[in-house]
């Protein structure tokens, strides 16, 4: 957005707020840790130059001290190094660095920057104009397109035969077990499923084996365990159908396909730039992968997105944004009707608080949205949903969102009731409506940010 | 069509029964409608479970809604400034073993500054974030000394929220008719209906709010139905009119004097003991004065005792208790409860016109010092005399304050609590100055915080002379830990020297510099973080 300002631009670079840094850190004890080296006592040989770097001696238990660096003068995001050994991106010494740095110009002094600060600044520096001039000329140099189209066309094709080869395979495991009836096959135990998943990863049809390890984990008792299995078990048919009937499918279709499967495809739809809102930002871990989740919704098109980030078996995923600022950036979305996932695109400055929330809307219409989607994309569980004047409701049990002005609720899901989530939620309203953004699905609503009904900042559920 | 509820099952469409029914079964056992029997009818039945689904999950309406609850009650407090709910977050985010205990490193320990921000924050009388309010009832629940601070900080809407979660019970049973310091009481028919009708708990604290503000009116709810008591009610009854208590209460204690129970009768005379002017005040002091003379026959006039030979009934009406303890002579024993409540005031008529402090500096006859002294000790706490408190305590650089004297360090820190906090910390100052920290733990107990100037360059000089005799800081984790919440947050500035490590003397304890230096690390990042924290609660300037 030209020629609007936002809040931390000084003259003498980027100033983040101490929100915005705190924001940053990969999990709550990052947070504490940085906020805690966020005080002048564990500092050394600190200083500042006038384009948004800082540096500074951090000691920790004793030994050598940690040399931490950040810039903030890049729009696509903050850079950091240090030399601990922590694997968290930022560690809590840059976290510190920051804070101190957000505290005030008298906190850091601005000085010529130590050699071990300025190797690393000028690297960084020239690698960005490396960029920049590669992708402004398209100069010799820039990377080379796929070596051999022809090669990527055949290994395609070879990675297409053996996930059709999987799809049926599946197909006739899932006809076995309704022959011999499910209550039979239950007896065989959580073993059946990870057969049958680790055979879907041989035919590397990573979407398929997820879907049937979640049907593995579904909870033990319950009366809807049986509705909950035959469901499961028709979407995993569906979509094997799906798959090797693809050639016959809307194109739309056939791309949700292809990603529910498990083909990865790139973010190719045109870049879309907005302010955009970050909603919520959640982690989700097996024993393989941490995923994270972060919703974002469009202040000027109205849009809600997703970003998706990964990280390796208790790691924390490297994207980090600060839930409740806005940032100016672009986005392009990946391929498939309906889709709401995007790839975050080119960042223009630091995120900025902003007074725009998402309109909401009533229970009836979000389960209706809900509805409408899975004419795009049958597999999908929930969808982003933004209710307005909400009040959550004791029902035995559980809990409902309810309607202020109607007879209309949704139940939370079974996960949304064990989650501390809940009673912020609960304290926030104090019986009195809120606006509330979450998923909406089959399973009931999950709640993941609310405002209350007059001004207040954004209250993270998740 | 179904319904999102997941507890109820609204119910199903027959045809979904059916398939589900099939699938449990098995199509081999059981024929799908429309369908011939044999491989193709699992293929079959998944197809029409598909759509099924995809039906059912498209066609959800919202569920019926449950009965509201009532909304909380507004809370009139101004919000809290935005940095300062930030920080009330951090504190409550770390709680304890989520640093996995061991060895304290240079981070300050946040849940410990909890208490003081809450003070500071309900002396500025804030209202919280709401959405902060299940953490603060989380904490408050693990510590029950934060309980009266976090609820009053807490306010209205926790109440209402505990009611919702049974975790948080404790929170009603806390605060019953508004609590000991909350905004009000319930009117006057509140007060005898909850008088009358309340939980044991919610008496005690109804006529503990009430004595803090209404003393007659608190004592006269008591005496309405004291007849009717239990007697084990009736002690903790009777010790909630130490607040507020005066002369006023002189004859309701004294008619408790002749009550059932000897709890009961002891709590009466010890209360009545602290009023000077009463009629059992003087009794004792008539008892205690035959006991206690001056001997001018000596070189030096000599303070001599001749304790009672019995306790008579009269006695032991006005709460002396007749059987010693084992291991005491009972005579002495039947002396000590004598000077103990006679009122500090007689003794000087009786003593030849002297001071409290030439009192004490008498020599005393056939070591009876040693039981005269803490009599006295206890009647100068009991009635908050700060005259012979003062001379009691005596001068703190004296060699002998700081060894096993007459008057034990718990009996100091009593005596230092009925001074004003100035001559308290000058005192403490001048204990440590002469006697180290070894002692001081608990004398530092008793001093305001943030602790007075003189108090907090003495602890700090002490530290640093005990560094620099090479000792190990956990040595002084106490007193460590105390500075780090007492010390005044402006000193951090005279710490900085502190922070190198230093060269080790040549006696010193392996690696103890580096410790050192970790410790006065967290002492200075800690004072810092309260001096933030008190900053970000006062409201800026108009």
């Amino acid at each position: 957005m030209p020629g609007s300002s936002f809040d931390g631009m000084t003259q003498q670079g980027v100033r983040w707020t101490a929100d915005q840094v705190l924001a940053l850190a990969p999990d709550p004890a990052s947070r504490k840790a940085g906020s805690e080296l966020g005080v002048a006592g564990p500092w050394s040989e600190t200083g500042r130059s006038g384009e948004g770097t800082a540096w500074g001696l951090c000691t920790g238990g004793g030994g050598t001290p940690y040399r931490t660096v950040v810039d903030l003068a890049d729009a696509s995001g903050p850079a950091y190094t240090c030399s601990c050994p922590s694997r968290k991106f930022p560690c809590k010494h840059a976290l510190g660095l920051m804070l101190l740095r957000a505290g005030g110009d008298e906190a850091l002094p601005r000085a010529e920057e130590p050699d071990w600060a300025g190797r690393w600044i000028a690297a960084r520096r020239a690698r960005a104009e490396d960029g920049q001039a590669g992708g402004a000329s398209g100069a010799p140099g820039a990377p080379p397109g796929p070596a051999d189209p022809e090669a990527a066309r055949r290994r395609a094709e070879r990675r297409a035969e053996r996930i059709t080869a999987g799809a049926a395979e599946l197909e006739q495991r899932l006809a076995d077990l309704l022959r011999g009836g499910l209550a039979s096959a239950e007896q065989s135990g959580y073993g059946l499923w990870e057969e049958t998943a680790a055979r879907m990863v041989d035919a590397q049809a990573q979407g398929l084996a997820a879907r049937v390890r979640e049907l593995g984990a579904l909870p033990d008792t319950g009366p809807g365990r049986p509705v909950r299995l035959l469901e499961e078990c028709a979407l995993l048919h569906l979509l094997a159908r799906g798959w090797l009937h693809r050639d016959e499918l809307p194109e739309g279709l056939a791309a949700t396909v292809r990603s529910r499967i498990g083909l990865s495809a790139a973010a190719d739809g045109p870049p879309v730039r907005d302010r955009w809102l970050v909603l919520a930002q959640y982690d989700t871990a097996d024993s393989r992968l941490t995923t994270r989740r972060v919703w974002l919704y469009g202040t000027g098109s109205g849009r809600t997105a997703l970003l998706l980030s990964y990280g390796a078996a208790g790691r924390s995923p490297e994207l980090a944004l600060p839930v409740g600022l806005a940032l100016d950036a672009e986005v392009s979305a990946y391929p498939g009707a309906g889709q709401v996932r995007v790839a975050l695109g080119e960042r223009f400055a630091p995120p900025g608080p902003t007074a725009a929330r998402p309109p909401g809307t009533t229970t009836g219409r979000a389960v209706a949205r809900y509805g409408e989607a899975l004419r795009d994309d049958p597999w999908l569980d929930s969808v982003p949903v933004t209710l307005d004047r909400v009040i959550p409701v004791p029902d035995g049990d559980g809990w409902q969102l309810a309607d202020a002005d109607e007879d209309a609720a949704l139940p939370l899901t079974r996960a949304a009731r064990s989650r501390p989530g809940l009673w912020r939620l609960v304290a926030l309203s104090g019986g009195a409506p809120v606006r509330v953004f979450g998923e909406c699905g089959h399973q009931g609503f999950t709640p993941l940010a609310a405002w209350p009904e007059g001004p207040g900042e954004t209250v993270t559920l998740c | 069509m179904s319904r999102t509820t997941a507890a109820v099952e609204a119910p199903l469409p027959d045809d979904w029964e059916e398939l589900v029914t099939t699938a449990l079964l098995g199509t081999d056992r059981r024929a799908l409608a429309d369908v011939a029997p044999g491989p193709r009818a699992a293929t079959a039945l998944l197809d029409a479970a598909a759509v099924a689904t995809v039906r059912r999950r498209a066609g959800l309406l919202p569920a019926r809604a449950a009965e509201r609850p009532r909304p909380a009650p507004a809370d009139p407090r101004p919000p809290l400034p935005s940095a300062a709910a930030r920080r009330l977050t951090m504190l409550l985010a770390d709680r304890p073993g989520s640093s996995g205990g061991g060895r304290r490193g240079s981070a300050p320990d946040l849940m410990e500054l909890l208490p003081q921000w809450l003070a500071a924050a309900n002396a500025h009388g804030y209202a919280p974030p709401p959405a902060v309010l299940p953490a603060l009832l989380d904490a408050a629940r693990g510590r029950t000394d934060l309980r009266p601070a976090a609820l009053r900080f807490a306010g209205p809407r926790a109440l209402w929220l505990a009611r919702l979660n049974p975790d948080w019970r404790f929170a009603l049973r806390s605060t019953p008719g508004g609590g000991t310091s909350g905004p009000g009481l319930p009117g006057t028919d509140g007060i005898r209906r909850l008088w009358e009708e309340g939980l044991f708990a919610e008496r005690v604290a109804l006529l503990a709010a009430l004595r803090s503000r209404k003393p007659d009116a608190a004592r006269d709810l008591l005496e309405s139905t004291w007849a009717t008591e239990r007697a084990e009610d009736r002690l903790m009854f009777l010790d909630s009119l130490r607040t507020g208590l005066g002369p006023d209460d002189e004859p309701f204690l004294e008619q408790a004097l002749g009550d059932r129970s000897r709890n009961v009768r002891a709590t009466a005379a010890e209360l009545l003991s602290a009023l000077p002017g009463s009629a059992l005040a003087h009794r004792m002091a008539v008892r205690a004065g035959a006991c206690v003379a001056v001997d001018h026959t000596q070189d030096v006039p000599t303070i001599t005792v001749e304790a009672p030979h019995e306790c008579d009934a009269g006695m032991e009406r006005d709460g002396v208790a007749a059987k010693a303890p084992a291991g005491r002579g009972e005579r002495s024993w039947w002396l000590g409860q004598l000077v103990e409540a006679a009122p500090l005031g007689t003794w000087s008529r009786r003593l030849g016109g002297r001071t409290p402090r030439e009192i004490v500096a008498l020599p005393v006859a056939d070591d009876w010092q040693g039981e005269l002294h803490a009599a006295w000790c206890r009647a100068a706490v009991r009635q908050r005399d700060a005259a012979w408190s003062r001379a009691l305590l005596g001068n703190p650089s004296a060699p002998e304050a700081g060894g096993p004297g007459a008057v034990s360090l718990a009996e100091r820190a009593k005596l230092l609590g009925t001074l004003s906090a100035a001559e308290r910390a000058q005192w403490v100052a001048g204990f440590i100055e002469t006697h180290g920290l070894s002692e001081a733990f608990q004398l530092l107990g008793v001093c305001a915080v943030p602790w007075a100037a003189p108090v907090g360059r003495a602890v700090v000089d002490a530290l640093n002379i005990a560094r620099d005799a090479g000792s190990y800081p956990w040595s002084f984790s106490g007193v460590m830990g105390l500075a780090e919440r007492c010390l005044d947050p402006s000193e951090a500035g005279r710490l900085d020297a502190l922070l190198a490590v230093p060269d080790e003397p040549e006696n010193a304890s392996p690696g103890a510099g580096g410790y050192w230096s970790e410790a006065f690390q967290r002492l200075v990042t800690t004072l810092r973080l309260r001096a933030a924290m008190l900053a970000e609660l006062t409201p800026p300037a108009p």
